[in-house]
Protein backbone atom coordinates (compact mmCIF):
# COMPACT_ATOMS: atom_id res chain seq x y z
CA UNK A 1 0.00 0.00 0.00
CA UNK A 2 2.85 2.20 1.01
CA UNK A 3 4.65 1.39 -2.18
CA UNK A 4 1.34 2.29 -4.24
CA UNK A 5 1.15 5.56 -2.42
CA UNK A 6 5.02 6.09 -3.31
CA UNK A 7 4.65 5.56 -6.51
CA UNK A 8 1.63 7.67 -7.18
CA UNK A 9 3.47 10.69 -6.00
CA UNK A 10 6.34 10.00 -7.63
CA UNK A 11 4.44 9.71 -10.88
CA UNK A 12 2.24 12.64 -10.64
CA UNK A 13 5.05 15.07 -9.15
CA UNK A 14 7.39 13.84 -12.03
CA UNK A 15 4.50 15.13 -14.46
CA UNK A 16 4.08 18.25 -12.23
CA UNK A 17 8.21 18.73 -12.68
CA UNK A 18 7.71 18.27 -16.64
CA UNK A 19 5.22 21.01 -17.34
CA UNK A 20 7.50 23.75 -14.90
CA UNK A 21 10.13 22.34 -17.20
CA UNK A 22 7.74 23.23 -20.50
CA UNK A 23 6.91 26.41 -18.59
CA UNK A 24 10.50 27.53 -18.82
CA UNK A 25 11.45 26.19 -22.09
CA UNK A 26 8.54 28.55 -23.40
CA UNK A 27 9.97 31.56 -21.54
CA UNK A 28 13.28 31.03 -23.17
CA UNK A 29 12.41 30.12 -26.58
CA UNK A 30 8.71 32.04 -27.41
CA UNK A 31 9.23 35.27 -29.25
CA UNK A 32 7.61 37.94 -27.78
CA UNK A 33 5.43 38.97 -24.37
CA UNK A 34 2.09 37.27 -24.79
CA UNK A 35 3.25 33.68 -26.11
CA UNK A 36 5.67 34.02 -22.80
CA UNK A 37 2.76 34.83 -20.30
CA UNK A 38 1.02 31.82 -22.09
CA UNK A 39 3.80 29.70 -21.45
CA UNK A 40 4.20 30.50 -18.01
CA UNK A 41 0.52 30.81 -16.66
CA UNK A 42 -0.65 27.70 -18.70
CA UNK A 43 1.87 25.28 -17.68
CA UNK A 44 3.13 26.82 -14.73
CA UNK A 45 -0.18 25.89 -13.24
CA UNK A 46 -0.77 22.72 -14.28
CA UNK A 47 2.60 21.79 -13.16
CA UNK A 48 1.31 23.19 -9.67
CA UNK A 49 -1.90 21.14 -9.45
CA UNK A 50 0.00 17.96 -10.61
CA UNK A 51 2.36 18.95 -7.64
CA UNK A 52 -0.22 19.08 -5.29
CA UNK A 53 -2.23 15.96 -6.51
CA UNK A 54 1.23 14.13 -5.89
CA UNK A 55 1.53 15.50 -2.45
CA UNK A 56 -2.30 14.78 -1.32
CA UNK A 57 -2.19 11.40 0.05
CA UNK A 58 0.86 12.45 1.86
CA UNK A 59 -1.07 14.90 3.88
CA UNK A 60 -2.42 12.93 6.46
CA UNK A 61 -5.55 14.70 7.45
CA UNK A 62 -8.80 15.45 5.39
CA UNK A 63 -8.31 19.26 6.18
CA UNK A 64 -4.57 19.47 5.43
CA UNK A 65 -5.28 18.15 1.77
CA UNK A 66 -8.61 20.42 1.25
CA UNK A 67 -5.77 23.44 2.19
CA UNK A 68 -3.85 21.86 0.00
CA UNK A 69 -6.18 22.21 -2.91
CA UNK A 70 -7.62 25.63 -1.31
CA UNK A 71 -3.52 27.10 -2.15
CA UNK A 72 -3.97 25.57 -6.03
CA UNK A 73 -6.84 27.04 -7.01
CA UNK A 74 -6.18 30.65 -4.83
CA UNK A 75 -2.99 30.42 -7.14
CA UNK A 76 -5.02 29.29 -10.60
CA UNK A 77 -7.73 31.59 -10.49
CA UNK A 78 -5.49 34.51 -9.07
CA UNK A 79 -3.02 34.19 -12.02
CA UNK A 80 -5.80 33.61 -14.65
CA UNK A 81 -7.07 36.85 -13.81
CA UNK A 82 -3.61 38.48 -13.60
CA UNK A 83 -2.53 37.36 -16.84
CA UNK A 84 -5.54 38.21 -18.57
CA UNK A 85 -4.94 41.93 -17.13
CA UNK A 86 -1.24 41.92 -18.64
CA UNK A 87 -1.35 40.69 -21.65
CA UNK A 88 -4.64 43.73 -22.10
CA UNK A 89 -2.01 45.98 -20.92
CA UNK A 90 1.10 44.80 -22.89
CA UNK A 91 -0.88 44.56 -25.91
CA UNK A 92 -1.62 48.08 -25.39
CA UNK A 93 1.57 49.57 -25.43
CA UNK A 94 3.52 47.45 -28.10
CA UNK A 95 1.49 46.98 -30.45
CA UNK A 96 1.38 50.55 -33.11
CA UNK B 1 10.95 9.43 -0.38
CA UNK B 2 11.77 12.74 1.58
CA UNK B 3 15.28 12.86 -1.27
CA UNK B 4 12.54 12.28 -4.22
CA UNK B 5 10.89 15.31 -2.52
CA UNK B 6 13.96 17.44 -2.14
CA UNK B 7 14.74 16.59 -5.58
CA UNK B 8 11.72 17.89 -7.13
CA UNK B 9 12.20 21.32 -5.15
CA UNK B 10 15.78 21.72 -6.39
CA UNK B 11 14.62 20.73 -9.97
CA UNK B 12 11.27 22.96 -9.90
CA UNK B 13 13.30 25.67 -8.03
CA UNK B 14 16.07 25.69 -10.98
CA UNK B 15 13.22 25.97 -13.16
CA UNK B 16 11.90 29.13 -11.47
CA UNK B 17 15.50 30.85 -11.43
CA UNK B 18 15.79 30.05 -15.15
CA UNK B 19 12.47 31.62 -15.62
CA UNK B 20 13.53 34.87 -13.53
CA UNK B 21 16.41 35.64 -15.29
CA UNK B 22 14.86 35.47 -18.58
CA UNK B 23 11.80 37.52 -17.82
CA UNK B 24 13.54 40.24 -16.19
CA UNK B 25 15.68 41.32 -19.48
CA UNK B 26 12.29 42.36 -20.16
CA UNK B 27 11.40 43.81 -22.92
CA UNK B 28 8.70 44.58 -21.67
CA UNK B 29 7.29 45.88 -18.42
CA UNK B 30 4.45 42.97 -18.65
CA UNK B 31 7.63 40.60 -18.79
CA UNK B 32 9.09 41.54 -15.73
CA UNK B 33 5.84 41.48 -13.79
CA UNK B 34 5.60 37.69 -14.63
CA UNK B 35 8.55 38.04 -12.17
CA UNK B 36 5.47 38.00 -9.46
CA UNK B 37 3.08 35.53 -11.15
CA UNK B 38 6.48 33.04 -11.70
CA UNK B 39 7.24 32.80 -7.89
CA UNK B 40 3.58 33.05 -7.39
CA UNK B 41 2.91 29.55 -8.39
CA UNK B 42 6.93 27.91 -8.43
CA UNK B 43 7.22 29.67 -5.26
CA UNK B 44 4.45 27.85 -4.07
CA UNK B 45 5.14 24.36 -5.51
CA UNK B 46 8.34 24.73 -3.96
CA UNK B 47 7.29 25.46 -0.06
CA UNK B 48 4.47 22.50 -0.74
CA UNK B 49 7.29 20.05 -1.85
CA UNK B 50 9.48 21.13 1.37
CA UNK B 51 6.87 21.04 3.39
CA UNK B 52 5.99 17.24 2.41
CA UNK B 53 9.56 16.69 2.42
CA UNK B 54 9.95 18.30 6.14
CA UNK B 55 6.55 16.80 7.15
CA UNK B 56 6.45 20.46 8.78
CA UNK B 57 3.24 21.15 6.80
CA UNK B 58 2.04 24.62 8.45
CA UNK B 59 4.55 25.89 5.27
CA UNK B 60 1.30 25.55 3.15
CA UNK B 61 0.40 28.64 5.07
CA UNK B 62 3.03 30.04 3.97
CA UNK B 63 1.59 29.00 0.16
CA UNK B 64 -1.71 31.07 0.53
CA UNK B 65 0.63 33.77 1.62
CA UNK B 66 2.45 33.90 -1.15
CA UNK B 67 -0.53 33.61 -4.03
CA UNK B 68 -2.01 36.31 -2.56
CA UNK B 69 0.81 38.80 -2.37
CA UNK B 70 2.36 38.04 -5.94
CA UNK B 71 -1.31 38.12 -7.00
CA UNK B 72 -1.12 42.23 -5.56
CA UNK B 73 2.45 42.54 -6.29
CA UNK B 74 1.60 42.00 -10.00
CA UNK B 75 -1.45 44.09 -10.08
CA UNK B 76 0.99 46.81 -8.23
CA UNK B 77 3.49 46.12 -10.91
CA UNK B 78 1.26 47.08 -13.95
CA UNK B 79 -0.32 50.15 -11.54
CA UNK B 80 3.03 51.39 -11.93
CA UNK B 81 3.37 50.73 -15.64
CA UNK B 82 0.64 52.03 -16.58
CA UNK B 83 0.41 55.33 -14.34
CA UNK B 84 4.26 56.39 -15.67
CA UNK C 1 19.63 16.77 -1.98
CA UNK C 2 18.61 19.70 0.20
CA UNK C 3 22.41 21.04 0.34
CA UNK C 4 21.91 21.70 -3.31
CA UNK C 5 18.55 23.04 -2.69
CA UNK C 6 20.20 25.67 -0.35
CA UNK C 7 23.07 26.35 -2.13
CA UNK C 8 20.93 27.12 -5.18
CA UNK C 9 18.68 29.31 -3.06
CA UNK C 10 21.64 31.55 -2.01
CA UNK C 11 22.77 31.49 -5.51
CA UNK C 12 19.55 32.92 -6.61
CA UNK C 13 19.11 35.57 -4.00
CA UNK C 14 22.88 36.71 -4.84
CA UNK C 15 21.63 36.74 -7.98
CA UNK C 16 18.46 39.03 -7.61
CA UNK C 17 20.04 41.45 -4.75
CA UNK C 18 22.83 42.21 -7.75
CA UNK C 19 19.84 42.76 -10.11
CA UNK C 20 18.47 44.87 -8.08
CA UNK C 21 21.25 47.00 -7.72
CA UNK C 22 23.29 46.95 -10.51
CA UNK C 23 20.15 46.95 -12.89
CA UNK C 24 19.73 50.24 -14.99
CA UNK C 25 15.85 49.93 -15.77
CA UNK C 26 14.71 50.78 -12.08
CA UNK C 27 11.58 49.00 -13.02
CA UNK C 28 13.26 45.56 -13.95
CA UNK C 29 15.21 46.33 -10.30
CA UNK C 30 11.46 46.91 -8.61
CA UNK C 31 10.33 43.40 -10.07
CA UNK C 32 13.41 41.86 -9.29
CA UNK C 33 13.25 43.39 -5.54
CA UNK C 34 9.86 41.71 -5.49
CA UNK C 35 11.20 38.92 -6.11
CA UNK C 36 13.59 38.84 -3.73
CA UNK C 37 11.31 39.48 -1.05
CA UNK C 38 8.72 36.84 -2.26
CA UNK C 39 12.15 34.36 -2.52
CA UNK C 40 13.85 35.38 1.02
CA UNK C 41 10.46 33.83 2.18
CA UNK C 42 10.85 30.89 0.81
CA UNK C 43 14.77 31.14 2.66
CA UNK C 44 13.10 31.91 6.42
CA UNK C 45 11.08 29.05 5.55
CA UNK C 46 14.26 26.83 5.40
CA UNK C 47 15.90 27.82 8.05
CA UNK C 48 12.71 27.48 10.03
CA UNK C 49 11.38 30.65 11.05
CA UNK C 50 8.25 30.71 9.64
CA UNK C 51 6.80 33.54 11.75
CA UNK C 52 9.81 35.59 10.03
CA UNK C 53 9.33 34.12 6.57
CA UNK C 54 5.40 35.04 6.61
CA UNK C 55 6.14 38.81 7.43
CA UNK C 56 8.88 38.68 4.40
CA UNK C 57 6.90 37.83 1.80
CA UNK C 58 4.02 40.14 3.48
CA UNK C 59 6.05 43.15 3.84
CA UNK C 60 9.42 42.55 1.92
CA UNK C 61 7.05 41.43 -1.05
CA UNK C 62 4.04 42.91 -0.88
CA UNK C 63 3.75 46.06 0.49
CA UNK C 64 7.82 47.47 0.16
CA UNK C 65 7.18 46.62 -3.74
CA UNK C 66 3.99 48.34 -3.86
CA UNK C 67 6.19 51.27 -2.10
CA UNK C 68 8.94 51.42 -4.23
CA UNK C 69 6.21 50.91 -7.42
CA UNK C 70 4.39 54.01 -6.49
CA UNK C 71 7.68 55.90 -5.62
CA UNK C 72 9.13 55.24 -9.13
CA UNK C 73 5.82 56.07 -10.79
CA UNK C 74 5.66 59.79 -9.32
CA UNK C 75 9.12 60.36 -9.63
CA UNK C 76 9.39 59.48 -13.34
CA UNK C 77 6.26 61.83 -13.41
CA UNK C 78 8.28 64.57 -12.39
CA UNK C 79 11.06 63.62 -14.32
CA UNK C 80 13.24 63.26 -10.98
CA UNK C 81 14.47 59.95 -12.49
CA UNK C 82 16.68 61.20 -15.71
CA UNK C 83 18.89 63.11 -12.60
CA UNK C 84 21.04 60.20 -11.92
CA UNK C 85 23.57 60.97 -8.54
CA UNK C 86 26.78 61.42 -9.04
CA UNK C 87 29.79 58.89 -9.26
CA UNK C 88 31.32 60.62 -5.97
CA UNK C 89 27.79 59.73 -4.55
CA UNK C 90 27.04 56.19 -5.76
CA UNK C 91 30.66 55.01 -4.83
CA UNK C 92 30.35 56.69 -1.59
CA UNK C 93 26.69 54.67 -1.02
CA UNK C 94 28.48 51.82 -2.18
CA UNK C 95 31.55 51.80 0.23
CA UNK C 96 29.07 52.34 3.06
CA UNK C 97 26.69 49.35 2.12
CA UNK C 98 29.83 47.36 1.65
CA UNK C 99 31.20 47.99 5.48
CA UNK C 100 27.66 46.84 6.53
CA UNK C 101 27.86 43.98 4.64
CA UNK C 102 31.65 42.93 5.75
CA UNK C 103 30.83 44.12 9.52
CA UNK C 104 27.47 41.66 9.15
CA UNK C 105 29.82 38.76 8.22
CA UNK C 106 32.48 39.53 10.90
CA UNK C 107 29.81 39.54 13.26
CA UNK C 108 28.23 36.01 12.20
CA UNK C 109 31.27 34.19 11.09
CA UNK C 110 32.73 35.06 15.18
CA UNK C 111 29.53 34.37 16.66
CA UNK C 112 31.12 31.68 19.70
CA UNK C 113 29.81 27.78 19.54
CA UNK C 114 27.43 27.19 20.17
CA UNK C 115 25.72 30.43 19.60
CA UNK C 116 24.05 32.44 22.92
CA UNK C 117 20.57 31.20 22.96
CA UNK C 118 17.66 32.43 25.33
CA UNK C 119 15.71 29.17 23.83
CA UNK C 120 15.43 27.62 26.85
CA UNK C 121 14.56 30.43 29.05
CA UNK C 122 11.70 31.44 26.49
CA UNK C 123 10.05 27.61 26.45
CA UNK C 124 10.20 27.46 30.63
CA UNK C 125 8.60 30.79 30.60
CA UNK C 126 5.08 30.27 27.73
CA UNK C 127 2.88 29.03 30.51
CA UNK C 128 2.05 32.19 32.15
CA UNK C 129 1.47 34.43 29.05
CA UNK C 130 -1.07 31.73 28.03
CA UNK C 131 0.24 31.15 24.59
CA UNK C 132 2.05 28.71 22.58
CA UNK C 133 3.91 30.27 20.09
CA UNK C 134 7.17 31.61 21.67
CA UNK C 135 7.49 34.45 18.91
CA UNK C 136 4.06 35.80 19.72
CA UNK C 137 5.24 35.13 23.32
CA UNK C 138 8.67 37.48 22.75
CA UNK C 139 6.53 39.83 20.70
CA UNK C 140 2.95 40.67 22.68
CA UNK C 141 4.62 39.86 26.41
CA UNK C 142 8.23 39.86 26.85
CA UNK C 143 9.13 42.85 24.74
CA UNK C 144 6.11 44.57 24.41
CA UNK C 145 7.49 47.87 24.20
CA UNK C 146 9.20 47.38 21.12
CA UNK C 147 6.25 46.15 19.83
CA UNK C 148 4.27 49.20 20.77
CA UNK C 149 7.26 51.72 19.69
CA UNK C 150 7.01 49.75 16.58
CA UNK C 151 3.09 50.45 15.72
CA UNK C 152 4.27 54.43 16.82
CA UNK C 153 6.96 54.81 14.02
CA UNK C 154 4.48 53.05 11.84
CA UNK C 155 2.17 55.94 12.24
CA UNK C 156 4.95 58.61 12.38
CA UNK C 157 6.24 56.91 9.07
CA UNK C 158 2.68 57.48 7.42
CA UNK C 159 3.08 61.67 9.49
CA UNK C 160 6.14 61.62 7.41
CA UNK C 161 4.41 60.91 4.17
CA UNK C 162 1.72 63.12 4.07
CA UNK C 163 3.88 65.96 5.33
CA UNK C 164 5.02 66.60 1.87
CA UNK C 165 1.30 67.29 0.70
CA UNK C 166 1.24 70.71 -0.71
CA UNK C 167 -1.19 72.86 1.76
CA UNK C 168 -4.18 72.71 -0.63
CA UNK C 169 -4.08 69.08 -0.54
CA UNK C 170 -4.46 68.65 3.22
CA UNK C 171 -7.48 66.79 3.89
CA UNK C 172 -8.04 65.55 0.76
CA UNK C 173 -7.82 61.66 -0.66
CA UNK C 174 -4.54 60.71 -1.68
CA UNK C 175 -4.68 59.94 -5.69
CA UNK C 176 -5.98 56.15 -6.76
CA UNK C 177 -4.82 55.26 -9.92
CA UNK C 178 -7.87 52.90 -11.08
CA UNK C 179 -7.99 50.54 -14.16
CA UNK C 180 -12.01 49.35 -14.68
CA UNK C 181 -10.50 45.92 -16.89
CA UNK C 182 -13.07 43.33 -16.47
CA UNK C 183 -10.53 40.28 -15.04
CA UNK C 184 -9.20 42.95 -11.95
CA UNK C 185 -12.69 43.87 -11.54
CA UNK C 186 -12.97 39.96 -10.74
CA UNK C 187 -10.08 39.47 -9.05
CA UNK C 188 -10.81 42.29 -6.84
CA UNK C 189 -14.62 40.74 -6.23
CA UNK C 190 -12.69 37.35 -5.37
CA UNK C 191 -9.25 37.91 -3.71
CA UNK C 192 -10.20 40.12 -1.14
CA UNK C 193 -12.75 38.10 0.93
CA UNK C 194 -10.38 35.70 0.89
CA UNK C 195 -7.55 37.82 2.33
CA UNK C 196 -9.40 39.15 4.91
CA UNK C 197 -10.27 35.89 6.05
CA UNK C 198 -6.46 34.88 5.61
CA UNK C 199 -5.42 37.66 7.75
CA UNK C 200 -7.92 37.65 10.61
CA UNK C 201 -6.66 33.77 10.70
CA UNK C 202 -3.23 34.96 10.99
CA UNK C 203 -3.70 37.01 13.79
CA UNK C 204 -5.89 34.12 15.72
CA UNK C 205 -3.65 31.70 14.82
CA UNK C 206 -0.41 33.62 16.27
CA UNK C 207 -1.40 32.63 19.74
CA UNK C 208 0.19 28.83 18.94
CA UNK C 209 1.43 29.09 15.48
CA UNK C 210 3.08 30.98 13.38
CA UNK C 211 1.63 34.37 12.39
CA UNK C 212 0.88 37.90 14.13
CA UNK C 213 -1.06 41.04 13.89
CA UNK C 214 1.82 42.37 11.16
CA UNK C 215 1.87 39.52 9.07
CA UNK C 216 -2.27 39.91 8.88
CA UNK C 217 -2.65 43.51 8.56
CA UNK C 218 -0.23 43.86 5.62
CA UNK C 219 -2.44 41.20 3.64
CA UNK C 220 -5.48 43.17 4.69
CA UNK C 221 -3.94 46.43 3.38
CA UNK C 222 -2.81 44.65 0.03
CA UNK C 223 -6.06 43.30 -0.56
CA UNK C 224 -8.03 46.96 0.11
CA UNK C 225 -5.19 48.57 -2.31
CA UNK C 226 -6.04 46.04 -4.78
CA UNK C 227 -10.29 46.81 -4.41
CA UNK C 228 -9.35 50.27 -4.84
CA UNK C 229 -7.34 49.76 -8.29
CA UNK C 230 -9.86 48.08 -9.53
CA UNK C 231 -12.50 50.73 -8.75
CA UNK C 232 -14.47 49.42 -6.28
CA UNK C 233 -13.42 50.96 -3.23
CA UNK C 234 -12.14 54.24 -2.53
CA UNK C 235 -8.88 55.95 -0.44
CA UNK C 236 -10.40 57.55 2.60
CA UNK C 237 -9.78 61.57 2.99
CA UNK C 238 -6.93 61.79 5.59
CA UNK C 239 -9.10 64.04 7.55
CA UNK C 240 -11.87 61.63 7.23
CA UNK C 241 -12.65 61.13 11.16
CA UNK C 242 -13.16 57.15 11.07
CA UNK C 243 -9.85 56.97 9.32
CA UNK C 244 -8.16 58.92 12.12
CA UNK C 245 -10.06 56.39 14.72
CA UNK C 246 -8.70 53.52 12.72
CA UNK C 247 -5.09 54.74 12.92
CA UNK C 248 -4.97 54.94 16.53
CA UNK C 249 -7.00 52.53 17.97
CA UNK C 250 -4.26 49.59 17.84
CA UNK C 251 -1.66 52.12 19.74
CA UNK C 252 -4.59 53.32 21.65
CA UNK C 253 -5.42 50.29 22.92
CA UNK C 254 -2.44 49.00 23.38
CA UNK C 255 -1.09 51.71 25.69
CA UNK C 256 -4.18 51.86 28.00
CA UNK C 257 -3.13 48.13 28.28
CA UNK C 258 0.13 48.78 29.20
CA UNK C 259 -0.89 51.72 31.40
CA UNK C 260 -3.43 49.48 33.50
CA UNK C 261 -0.51 46.61 33.82
CA UNK C 262 1.07 49.53 36.65
CA UNK C 263 -2.44 48.93 38.67
CA UNK C 264 -2.96 45.14 37.99
CA UNK C 265 0.21 43.82 37.71
CA UNK C 266 2.79 46.42 39.20
CA UNK C 267 4.24 47.54 36.08
CA UNK C 268 3.85 49.21 32.59
CA UNK C 269 3.09 46.89 30.51
CA UNK C 270 2.97 43.57 32.40
CA UNK C 271 -0.41 41.57 32.42
CA UNK C 272 -1.75 39.78 35.33
CA UNK C 273 -1.07 36.00 35.04
CA UNK C 274 -4.78 34.88 35.04
CA UNK C 275 -6.11 37.48 31.74
CA UNK C 276 -2.70 37.36 29.64
CA UNK C 277 -4.31 35.84 26.83
CA UNK C 278 -7.21 37.53 26.27
CA UNK C 279 -5.63 41.11 26.85
CA UNK C 280 -3.15 39.86 24.05
CA UNK C 281 -5.86 39.18 21.78
CA UNK C 282 -7.75 42.52 22.80
CA UNK C 283 -4.58 44.23 21.74
CA UNK C 284 -3.81 42.32 18.53
CA UNK C 285 -7.61 42.93 17.47
CA UNK C 286 -7.67 46.88 16.95
CA UNK C 287 -3.99 46.37 15.74
CA UNK C 288 -4.75 44.61 12.31
CA UNK C 289 -7.06 47.28 11.68
CA UNK C 290 -4.21 49.97 12.30
CA UNK C 291 -1.48 48.23 10.76
CA UNK C 292 -3.86 47.23 7.62
CA UNK C 293 -5.09 51.25 7.65
CA UNK C 294 -1.50 52.55 7.89
CA UNK C 295 0.26 50.43 5.42
CA UNK C 296 -2.42 50.27 2.76
CA UNK C 297 -2.55 54.91 3.08
CA UNK C 298 1.85 55.03 3.02
CA UNK C 299 1.47 52.84 -0.46
CA UNK C 300 -1.18 55.28 -1.42
CA UNK C 301 1.13 58.37 -0.51
CA UNK C 302 0.07 61.69 0.60
CA UNK C 303 -3.15 63.46 -0.67
CA UNK C 304 -3.12 65.19 -3.32
CA UNK C 305 -5.53 68.57 -4.43
CA UNK C 306 -9.13 67.63 -5.48
CA UNK C 307 -9.18 67.39 -9.28
CA UNK C 308 -5.92 66.15 -9.29
CA UNK C 309 -7.00 62.69 -8.07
Amino acid sequence: MTLLRDLFSIVAICAGGFFFLAGTVGLLRFPDMLTRLHALTKADNLGLGLIVLGLLPRVGSVLGGVKLVAVWALALLASACVSQVAARMGRLRDEP
Amino acid sequence: MPEFLFAAALFVLLMVAVGLLRILRGPTPADRMMAAQLLGTGGIAVLLLLAAATGEWTMADMGIFLALLAAFAAVALMAGADRS
Amino acid sequence: MSLGLDLLLAALMLGLAGWTVLGRDMFAAIAAFIAYGLLLGIVWVRVGALDVALTEAAVGGGVTGGLLIAAWARLRATAMVERKAGAGLAVLAALASLGVAVLLAAVVLHLPQPAPTLVPEAMANLAPTGLGNPVSATLMAWRALDTLLEKLVLLLALLGIWSVAPDAAWGARPAASVDRDGALTFLAQFLPPVGVVVGIYTVWTSADAPGGAFQGGTILAAMWLLAVRAGLADLPRVASRWLRLALVAGPAVFLAVGLAGFVLAGHFLAYPEAVAKPLIVLIEAPMILSIGVSLALMVAGPPVPKGDA
